[in-house]
């Protein structure tokens, strides 16, 4: 695993350890520009603010006995992977938390970093850097608290490679948040022909069907990688309002809560009765 | 909003004009400009802490308002059933002094600055790539430059920031002037009530002080309003209670109409008919406490923009007939800390437009009825035709009986 974080994104080619896929990049390069436009490209992604960060900031709370007025995840050190622009860093930055974006693309994070220096109190406490999640497993090691990957694993060429480097710079008991599109009939109709397609609600080419997540996968690749999954949410886009909402039906869109095993445990492929164990164990101290 | 929970580690600037505003106790004369003051701007002062400063310093609750016009026996009497207060006449200096003892307690997070004017705003370019400041840069008389992600405007109806905001404000300027003073009535009472008689001139109301003083704000036009104002005091004293209680506008043909209605609604209501009071008699005014300011109306075609938002004043102004100027003010107060509350909480950058214009939907909704229903009173009730006083006579009536309407209003 640690030989990963030889391979730069600079590499025409990916191999099949890295979870970056060139393509995706490109894809991204040629809207690096764009992300901070609220009624652009990226318009749906903004609004998604309004369901995805109070989903972490609730969550967070409410496993934390201390609350700073003003700044609830104040403490707390969060590692964005694919933040693009930042549009994820920055709410989370305000609400008192130290943000590390990561992005593979440089012009993302040219982008990220430029929004963020006109705000004096964003400048100290977000981090970018262009980098691909296997590079800084290194010298990341159990570091952060939070991991949030919004709308990234259907862009990864690897899934599991992902979440195993997720696994490794976490911190025992530490939160991954995800949020991704389910691989069905009516997300291919929906989310592919009538959003890039017809609508324009996402730019076309983003995504890719063949690559979307079904969420029973991402759950057992996150099981049998040492993380114990708390919460699985269906999320909805209504392109009238331009708003998000949860749903229960995961056959689009949907968000997962998951918690890495506690220190008891260092092996990944551990069998469903320990699992057990641990989900009491963690439970205790939620 | 320095109160706030989520707005602990934020930083807000206050720049007022005037000079700093405190009382320790009162000063025995009451000052010529008061407000009346609704239940639901007490709660919001109440929620900062400052309403109970306003109650340690002067104020006067009133239980009842009686309305009624000059040209017939029509009235309309408003009056909370349970014995609850129905709103509260303050003078403006108190609730300033209130709310600098309040802004004090949060002065680590409100800095304000008396004595102090904006003369330039610099607002940010739309494009989002650029390399300039996306916020609004505020330059002050003294030369200190600010800068700030949201500003608001709370200027008066002559808003500075809504004009170089390039805001369109539809306005329109009455041809009349309020004329305020305080006075002294001729025997003390239980003076809690409200009193406004719709003159053809413009209404003449008279708000309580205390149990020997009341408030008085008289609309009528310029030239009256200075007639009144540089008139000699007992001649002034006179005006005023022949305003109250002359009967020379009625005609019998509406006084005779207005009692069939009357007995109409006695038939099919027995409880629509209340009993008139009669408003107290005025004995002396306070010297000095005269004054006159013309009145208008105006609303802004919007009331925010990217990282801008005008409340108030800036944002609507009113005719006072209704009392409710400043009222509506404390709502867009409210309305705004609400969303902006919200806003803070999500991480969200508080000069977006998204909840500024959840902000600006409740608001608009909510006071364009409220001022173009003010607007069609005064005109309506501006003449003494007898086709539109009659109605007006048997609408004053008609509401007065249907407790539904009232409560609305």
């Amino acid at each position: 695993q640690l030989s990963l974080f030889r391979f730069t994104v600079k590499r025409p080619f990916s191999t099949s350890h890295s979870s970056v896929d060139s393509k995706e990049i490109k894809k991204f390069q040629l809207l690096a520009h764009k992300w901070w436009d609220e009624e652009g490209e990226y318009a749906a992604l903004h609004s998604m603010n309004d369901i995805r960060v109070p989903f972490i900031r609730d969550t967070l709370l409410s496993m934390s006995s201390n609350y700073h007025l003003g700044n609830p995840l104040s403490g707390i050190k969060i590692l964005d992977v694919g933040c693009g622009g930042g549009l994820l860093s920055e709410p989370l930055g305000r609400l008192g938390a130290s943000v590390t974006g990561i992005d593979p693309v440089e012009d993302n994070i040219r982008t990220a970093d430029q929004h963020k220096s006109f705000d004096p109190v964003l400048a100290k406490r977000i981090q970018y850097k262009s980098s691909s999640l296997e590079e800084i497993v290194e010298e990341s090691m159990e570091t952060f608290d939070v991991i949030v990957a919004s709308e990234v694993v259907e862009h990864v060429a690897d899934l599991e490679t992902f979440i195993k480097c997720c696994s490794q710079v976490i911190k025992p008991e530490g939160s991954l948040f995800i949020t991704t599109i389910n691989k069905t009939e009516l997300s291919y109709v929906l989310g592919i022909v009538v959003a890039e397609k017809i609508m324009g609600i996402v730019p076309e080419g983003t995504h890719e069907w063949e690559k979307f997540v079904p969420p029973e996968e991402l759950e057992r690749l996150l099981e049998s990688n040492g993380f114990s999954v708390k919460t699985v949410s269906g999320m909805l886009y209504n392109p009238l309002l331009g708003s998000w909402s949860w749903v229960e039906s995961t056959s689009l869109n949907y968000a997962v809560h998951a918690v890495k095993a506690g220190a008891q445990s260092h092996t990944t492929d551990t069998p469903p009765e320990t699992d057990i164990q641990q989900h009491s164990a963690t439970a205790g101290t939620a | 909003l320095g109160h706030d929970i989520h707005f602990h580690d934020k930083k807000i600037a206050l720049l007022e004009a005037g000079p700093r505003k405190e009382y320790d106790h009162m000063p025995d004369s009451y000052s010529n400009r008061v407000s009346s003051i609704s239940p639901g701007s007490a709660t919001l002062l109440s929620s900062c802490g400052a309403w109970d400063h306003v109650c340690s310093l002067r104020l006067k609750p009133f239980r009842r308002m009686q309305v009624w016009d000059a040209c017939s026996e029509a009235m309309i009497v408003f009056e909370k059933d349970d014995l609850d207060d129905m709103g509260y006449i303050v003078e403006n200096d108190v609730i300033m002094s209130a709310l600098t003892k309040q802004l004090d307690a949060v002065a680590d997070r409100v800095e304000v600055f008396y004595r102090s004017k904006a003369v330039g705003y610099t607002w940010p370019l739309s494009s989002h790539s650029c390399d300039t400041s996306p916020w609004v840069q505020v330059e002050l008389a003294d030369g200190r430059r600010l800068q700030t992600k949201l500003l608001i405007g709370a200027d008066g109806h002559n808003s500075m920031v809504r004009k170089e905001a390039e805001i369109k404000n539809i306005e329109h300027h009455y041809d009349q002037s309020a004329v305020v003073a305080t006075l002294h009535l001729s025997e003390a009472t239980d003076n809690n009530v409200a009193w406004q008689r719709f003159l053809p001139t413009g209404p003449i109301a008279l708000l309580p002080l205390s149990d020997t003083a009341s408030s008085l704000v008289w609309s009528t036009s310029h030239d009256h309003a200075s007639e009144l104002v540089a008139m000699d005091e007992e001649s002034f004293v006179d005006s005023i209670n022949s305003a109250f209680w002359s009967n020379i506008n009625h005609s019998d043909f509406i006084d005779t109409a207005g009692a069939m209605f009357r007995s109409v609604i006695s038939l099919l209501k027995p409880s629509g008919t209340a009993v008139r009071q009669l408003p107290p008699s005025v004995a002396k005014v306070d010297p000095e406490s005269r004054a006159m300011f013309p009145l208008g109306m105006g609303h802004a075609t919007e009331y925010v923009q990217h990282r801008v938002a005008l409340i108030g004043d800036a944002a609507h102004r009113v005719h006072p007939l209704a009392g409710q100027g400043v009222n509506l003010g404390f709502g867009d107060v409210a309305c705004l800390a609400h969303h902006l509350s919200a806003a803070a909480f999500n991480g969200s950058d508080l000069g977006s437009l998204k909840h500024l214009l959840k902000f600006e939907t409740e608001r608009q909704r909510h006071n364009v009825s409220l001022i173009a229903a003010t607007d069609v009173l005064k005109r309506l009730y501006s003449t003494t035709l007898a086709p539109l006083v009659l109605l007006r006579t048997w609408g004053l009536q008609a509401t007065n009986a249907l407790p539904p309407v009232k409560v609305r209003i």
